[in-house]
């Protein structure tokens, strides 16, 4: 709570934005957003686009797991159905691409609800583990639904159509991907200030107490996986126009854990910390391989770069949860209110 | 008309395979049962267990038995030192944190492992008989058959050391109950410590079988997902279920990988996992966990 803010309305005590500052930083961030493909090179252009791809899957597992506290390893199976979907339908019918990403995000809604049945028998880590099951079993039928998904093989996808422009570059993708990333972290935030919302955090704190509370735990367990599938759809799909190629090895189990470790590192259970989280574990691989380029035998160095990458992807998710479990955005948390009163307080 | 024959040896073949899924969920039933840790780094323990046999029969050349001691030894003390290091602090943290902790826990090792010795297939040295044995008509591959020997002889004994010794007593009473067993003067967290050690040696076994019969490389951990199977069809803490639930998935994934094609083997085994989940989800053998508000 910071001094100076005190409200006079319920409205403004649920407002997203509660804070003449809060709301000037945003418009300097959306600022920052619009300008940045103007000035970035190619190579930092691609890493932004990835960065917004991995925030909404993200998000998406964020609201499942940090919100309704049911663990998925299945994210990156979900967002596999997206793609596929969006590829498909691009190929053979070339619908609008806003209307493909709807579709991947609504048929992985569907599939993500139907895998998670399962969590109104079992709970925590056998939820855990029968998402693991998702992932095997959609790896398999993407392998060998040979008709639609066009086997081992994959397909290729064409580039988005925009009024007739093709969005094949990544300046045009990232005008594709960072608002539509923007808009879906909103209605996330959005979520939770409604009863759907709400009744999600009641499950997670204790599922019993909420189902005496009077909410449906089947419907709302359900809509929740669904909700989590829609993101993770939409980013499959943005990830299928974005690489332009879908094959059955895009959406590894490995991809699921990442996305895991995107929220735990972030933040579980708050919107900034999807953002900070999926940001942070995207980009540390690319520092690490800048940071082996600075070495001195650089060259005899490289084969070590994937193992180190690995290794640091575990200890980060290892200590993360040892020395900070509220992740980056305690982190963020913790640095604002520092400067709150500064330089009036230390 | 169905080869009865070819039948049976696949059936034999699934069942040499299923004891050493039955031993590595043995080591995964040790370390849920005493410190309720779902670990899903089993695999990595295997894989690390049978490359430190690698690192002392061929880096060192150290003879074969010396070197699977010493494999035991040093998979043991890594198995203390996860317990020590990264699963001690998260004491009464949620399972769900702990979970994750092993799942970064096996990140590490596979990059661990990369770094040390490359991400190139490797070979063990040859330490089994290789002349093929017969169980009736049927043909056993050699390094099956004394896998499984192997698997059932080391299971034999921890079952027994769990009967009789005094610190398989200890795990048992922390098993049952944590705080009773602190009552009754048990050191738990010296019992924690001990089932890592013992459930990573006991991986490493597994571990060591495993990579001689196919071949050593830093994707063995993916014989930890199959792991995680059989504990969830056996029940988690269960150890007959986690013997039963081994055979049961080896067999399982010996007949589809033969009449329906190698790519059916997952979807075979993780179908099974989700359909046990469906209907019985504490597992074959499980308890019943009855929540209490």
């Amino acid at each position: 709570m910071r001094i100076g803010t005190a409200k006079e309305t319920y409205f403004a005590d649920e407002a997203l934005f509660d804070t003449r500052t809060q709301r000037v930083w945003l418009f300097v961030l959306a600022a920052l957003l619009a300008v940045f493909p103007f000035v970035a090179s190619q190579y930092w252009l691609y890493l932004a686009c990835l960065v917004a791809i991995n925030v909404i899957a993200a998000t998406g597992l964020n609201i499942l797991t940090g919100y309704t506290g049911l663990v998925s390893l299945g994210q990156a199976a979900f967002m596999g159905v997206g793609a596929y979907t969006v590829a498909v339908l691009e190929r053979r019918w070339g619908t609008p691409f806003l209307l493909n990403l709807l579709a991947g995000g609504a048929v992985a809604m569907v599939v993500g609800m139907v895998f998670g049945v399962p969590s109104l028998r079992v709970k925590g880590l056998y939820l855990a583990i029968a998402t693991i099951a998702a992932s095997f079993i959609l790896h398999f039928i993407f392998a060998n639904w040979t008709a639609v998904s066009g086997g081992t093989a994959g397909l290729t996808v064409p580039p988005a159509n925009l009024l007739g422009l093709a969005l094949d570059s990544e300046f045009r993708s990232y005008w594709l991907i960072v608002p539509i990333a923007a808009l879906m972290v909103l209605g996330a935030a959005n979520l939770f200030r409604t009863r759907i919302g709400r009744a999600f955090i009641a499950i997670r704190d204790r599922d019993i107490s909420a189902e005496v509370l009077g909410i449906p735990l089947l419907r709302y367990k359900l809509l929740s996986f669904g909700i989590a599938s829609f993101y993770a759809g939409v980013a499959g799909g943005l990830w299928a126009y974005f690489f332009r190629s879908v094959t059955p090895e895009s959406f590894p189990l490995i991809m699921s854990i990442f996305f895991l470790a995107c929220i735990i590192v972030g933040g579980m259970g708050t919107t900034l910390g999807s953002i900070l989280g999926a940001a942070f574990m995207t980009l540390v691989p690319e520092g690490l391989k800048l940071a082996f380029g600075w070495l001195p035998n650089a060259e005899a160095m490289a084969v070590h770069l994937a193992p180190v990458r690995t290794m640091v992807f575990g200890a980060l998710i290892v200590g993360f949860l040892i020395f900070e479990p509220h992740g980056l955005a305690e982190m963020w948390r913790r640095t604002r209110r520092f400067f709150h009163l500064w330089p009036f307080r230390t | 008309m169905i080869d009865w024959l070819l039948f049976l040896e696949v059936s034999l073949a699934g069942l040499g395979g299923g004891g050493l899924y039955a031993l590595a969920g043995l080591a995964f039933v040790l370390i849920y049962k005493a410190t309720r840790v779902v670990n899903l780094a089993i695999g990595e323990m295997l894989m690390i267990g049978a490359y430190f046999f690698f690192a002392a029969a061929t880096d060192l050349g150290w003879p074969i038995g010396l070197a699977i001691v010493a494999a035991l030894v040093a998979s043991g003390l890594t198995g203390g030192l996860i317990e020590r290091l990264l699963i001690r602090p998260m004491l009464g943290e949620s399972p769900i944190s702990v979970f994750m902790i092993t799942v970064g826990l096996s990140s590490i090792l596979v990059g661990l492992v990369e770094l040390v010795w490359g991400a190139d297939q490797l070979r063990l040295p040859e330490f089994m008989p290789t002349s093929p044995v017969l169980i009736g008509e049927a043909m056993v591959a050699p390094k099956i058959f004394y896998g499984f020997l192997v698997a059932a002889a080391l299971i034999a004994s921890v079952l027994i050391l769990f009967r009789y010794w005094r610190g398989g007593v200890a795990l048992r009473a922390t098993a049952s109950d944590r705080a009773a067993a602190y009552a009754m003067g048990i050191d738990v967290p010296r019992v924690f410590s001990l089932t890592w050690v013992l459930a990573a040696a006991v991986a490493a076994v597994a571990g060591i079988v495993v990579g001689s019969i196919s071949s050593l490389s830093p994707t063995m951990g993916i014989f930890g997902l199959s792991v995680l199977v059989v504990v969830i069809v056996g029940g988690l803490d269960s150890v007959l279920g986690a013997l039963v639930g081994g055979l049961l998935v080896g067999l399982v994934e010996a007949w589809t990988g033969t009449y329906l094609g190698g790519e059916y083997k997952m979807l075979a085994t993780f179908t099974l996992l989700v359909l046990v989940l469906m209907i019985r989800p504490y597992g074959l053998f499980g308890t019943h966990e009855i929540e209490r508000l």
